[in-house]
């Protein structure tokens, strides 16, 4: 139960997530959060709404194979991803990482290193609608080079 | 042997399916992709060498030299762009 990956179309009320995570721990010191959340704009455009798509049952595999991953490199006592799918608008909350560890270095480091590595790593594809109609995002080169500094090489931009 | 197709995101909407049970002679991916090139002016589009795709059999990233497997699930599409 300590580290838990949940794929859903519903929202997620952070400070929950965060209860349930700390609950009964009393060597938790240290919880990181990082929120992803819909702009109106990307790259010059304006978004009305954002589509995610996913693959089931593979994305679930990619989000535990990188919580282990993490576990092996920082000292998390527990971890939670939540990966919102379906059709989100401006304001919106898409992704949640929330990290747990006796220091605030570990939770720090294990948040921005999930979040690297869900970025390329993981199966999920956004669609942008906005006034001038639809297309699917581009991956970017600068997602791969996050991924990099953690000594993960990736090509997920590449043609 | 049967294998099941799968394509996601923009490779979805251009194929217009999103997955099928397929017949193959087929021993890797490779060989997989030339043959469904070869069904259709449509497939020969969207699967053309240069294209990103990324592919996936039973739902591990792998390269065009991964084998095929009786009843194995392979999945087609391109970069990923969640979070």
């Amino acid at each position: 139960m300590s580290f838990t990956v949940a794929i859903q179309t519903q929202d997620f009320d952070v400070s929950h997530e965060v209860a349930a995570l700390r609950s009964g721990k009393a060597d938790v010191g240290a919880v990181c959060v990082f929120v992803g959340t819909v702009r109106d704009r990307n790259d010059g455009d304006d978004v009305s709404t954002l589509e995610l798509e996913h693959y089931p049952g593979m994305t679930e595999k990619s989000i535990e194979r990188m919580l282990n991953e993490a576990q092996q490199r920082f000292e998390m006592i527990s971890a939670k991803v939540i990966h919102r799918v379906g059709i989100l608008n401006p304001l919106d909350q898409i992704v949640l990482v929330a990290v747990t560890s006796a220091h605030r270095g570990q939770s720090f480091q294990a948040c921005e290193f999930l979040m690297d590595y869900l970025k390329t790593q993981a199966p999920f594809w956004k669609k942008e609608t906005g006034p001038n109609g639809s297309h699917w995002v581009d991956a970017r080169v600068s997602d791969d080079q996050a991924l990099a500094r953690w000594g993960i090489q990736t090509k997920n931009a590449l043609p | 042997m049967k294998v099941t197709i799968r394509f996601f995101s923009s490779l979805r909407e251009q194929l217009g399916i999103s997955h099928q049970e397929h017949e193959t002679v087929s021993l890797n991916v490779a060989q997989l992709r030339s043959e469904l090139m070869r069904l259709q002016p449509v497939f020969a589009q969207a699967l053309a060498p240069g294209k990103a795709i990324r592919v996936a059999v039973n739902q591990e990233v792998c390269d065009d030299t991964a084998l095929l497997s009786e009843g194995c699930e392979v999945a087609f599409f391109p970069p990923v762009t969640g979070g």
